[in-house]
């Protein structure tokens, strides 16, 4: 007898409460995101899709030497390296295996050059295998490009490096 | 149903609320379940056997991927369990900061438990509730380290970075937010009619059987016996924070419900103190020659340059000798046994998965009991195959 009583009272006076959650919610705002048109930026330090960077006047600042693949969990990365004009040693090759990888971002926090990041990107399906390989052509950054170069490379070491940015 | 006569009937891999690929073959007597055998490894990876071919450190994203719904606390555990059989000690805010993750871990996790079995109970809106709060955890994810899932943010011996300049803000945020959530939940849930006539007194098992499967966590506590590893064997500075530790006294879903919840509240007072109390310091320990040394340093310091390259290239050689450190996941007891072999990568790694040991006890949970409460008992066990399977 207990136990219906209380299971009546449950009913008439408990179970409105929960009505009343799902009745408030008429009236919010929706929280989800209209998504393929609206997207949330993603933080400082996403761990997107790789790209390489340059110095100012435009040569790579990969070295080829090898840390990025030696830090690499999954071995996703395979190089070559060889001499430019100036014999200075650069990648004549540099690829990464987008399925192989699994974005830890060990590679960017191994790299001694500020040469490799982990970008934004995270909208890169394909349909086809081959084209997950990326080269060194399709990660450098541009040259010249668009926003101010100091700038920007400061900003992504300072992600890296972790120093706290009181003045922003 | 003539009787004698029983049915033998597949559910999963490939069922909704399995949550996953568990598959399990179940043997039935019209609505009663008279045997249940779980089939489990449909999501096998090999995880041990991969950690055990990596340098230390490199083993470290594999564990993001067990129980992907705790990243931080497999992170934790297996920093810990290294951290130990290397003797390294962790400055004071690198500890703080990890129970602060830990628990904003176990928040996350117990969100989705409590969202999933809400539906597999047949309440819809739950999940979009609980996947809301969960959000504002994930967004630290991201912030930290980067991932909103695998996040590989703490390591050995520290952080990855330095914890983000809005952490506070964005956890503060989050204290402010959940506890209005969790409101809505228990309106929603605790005293609702159906939900209890769904939980209470299905999936029992008893204080003794518990610990005689060697449950752990809320399948544990949900019992009434008193084990929780942050209390028991304190870790990473538990002990300095002021918690309680709730008990079931059945231990049927419903307890185990209420356990969750509860825990919750529990986590975000843990949180509270913790982001009031977050020392100053540094985000690594200093060791050379073990620990990476800071980005910075690297592009002005010779010696920490060549740390650097030696760390990445060959790792540390960690010494003979093995030890077992337990963490308090979300789902259990998570424990890792690692055993150092005098080389830079361990001999053996075996990691005890809360989730598989739990699930051991699904026959004893089900049979006996009607067919639709299987889909309660998993629920209610939380299992993850990632972790299950490994
Ligand atoms: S990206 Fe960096 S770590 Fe990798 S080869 Fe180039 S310079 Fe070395
Ligand atoms: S993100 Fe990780 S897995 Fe991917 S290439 Fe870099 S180190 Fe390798």
């Amino acid at each position: 007898m207990n136990e219906v009583l209380k299971a009546v009272g449950n009913i008439f006076l408990k179970m409105p409460k929960g009505f009343v959650v799902t009745f408030k919610h008429l009236f919010k705002k929706p929280i989800t995101l209209d998504y393929p048109r609206k997207k949330n930026p993603m933080t400082a330090r996403y761990r997107g899709k790789h790209y390489l960077e340059r110095y100012d006047d435009g040569t790579e600042r990969c070295v080829c030497c090898g840390l990025c693949a030696a830090a690499c969990p999954a071995d996703a990365i395979y190089m070559e390296p060889e001499e430019n004009e100036k014999g200075e040693r650069r990648a004549k090759m540099y690829e990464i295996n987008l399925l192989r990888c699994i974005f830890c971002g060990f590679c960017e926090e191994a790299c001694p050059e500020e040469a490799i990041f982990l970008g934004q990107v995270y909208e890169f399906s394909e349909d086809n295998r081959n084209s997950f390989i990326v080269g060194k052509d399709d990660m450098l950054v541009p040259h010249p490009r668009k926003d101010n170069p100091l700038k920007r490379i400061y900003r992504r070491v300072r992600r890296v490096y972790g120093v706290t940015d009181k003045s922003k | 149903m003539s009787a004698g006569k029983t049915v033998t009937l597949n559910m999963g891999p490939q069922h909704p609320s399995t949550h996953g690929v568990l598959r399990v073959v179940l043997e039935l007597d019209g609505e009663r379940v008279i045997k249940a055998t779980p089939v489990i490894g449909y999501l096998h990876t090999g995880i041990e056997k991969t950690m055990e071919s990596k340098l230390y450190y490199k083993a470290l994203p594999a564990t993001d991927r067990m129980d992907y719904l705790s990243p931080m606390s497999n992170n934790l555990g297996y920093c810990l369990a290294v951290e130990k059989l290397m003797d390294i000690d962790v400055p004071e805010k690198v500890k703080w900061a990890r129970v602060c993750l830990a628990e904003l871990t176990r928040i996350k996790s117990h969100l989705v438990w409590l969202g999933t079995h809400a539906l597999d109970l047949g309440a819809m809106s739950m999940l979009l509730y609980a996947f809301r709060e969960r959000e504002s955890i994930v967004d630290i994810y991201e912030a930290c380290g980067g991932q909103r899932m695998m996040t590989s943010y703490i390591r050995i011996g520290g952080l990855a970075h330095e914890l983000p300049r809005d952490f506070d803000k964005l956890v503060r945020k989050a204290l402010k937010q959940i506890p209005q959530g969790v409101k809505d939940y228990e309106d929603l849930l605790t005293a609702n009619e159906i939900f209890i006539r769904r939980t209470r007194d299905v999936a029992v098992i008893s204080a003794g059987d518990a610990i005689d499967y060697s449950l752990s966590g809320p399948m544990l506590r949900g019992s009434g016996v008193n084990y929780d590893v942050r209390k028991a064997n304190p870790y990473s500075g538990y002990e300095n924070f002021d918690f309680q530790i709730p008990l079931g006294k059945k231990g049927d879903a419903y307890d185990r419900y209420l356990i969750r919840v509860e825990e919750i509240k529990q986590s975000l007072r843990i949180i509270q103190q913790a982001i009031d109390g977050m020392p100053e310091g540094p985000y690594r320990a200093h060791i050379p020659g073990v620990v990476l040394p800071p980005k910075e340093d690297i592009l002005y310091k010779m010696e920490s340059m060549i740390f650097h390259f030696k760390i990445i290239t060959e790792g540390f050689k960690a010494p003979c000798g093995s030890v077992y450190q337990a963490v308090e996941a979300p789902k259990g007891e998570l424990g890792f046994y690692i055993a150092g072999d005098g080389t830079n990568k361990p001999n053996r790694v075996r990691v005890r998965p809360p989730s598989f040991i739990n699930l051991a006890s699904l026959p004893k949970l089900v049979e006996g009991g009607l067919f639709s409460d299987v889909v309660c008992a998993i629920g209610s066990v939380d299992i993850v195959l990632g972790e299950v399977d490994r």
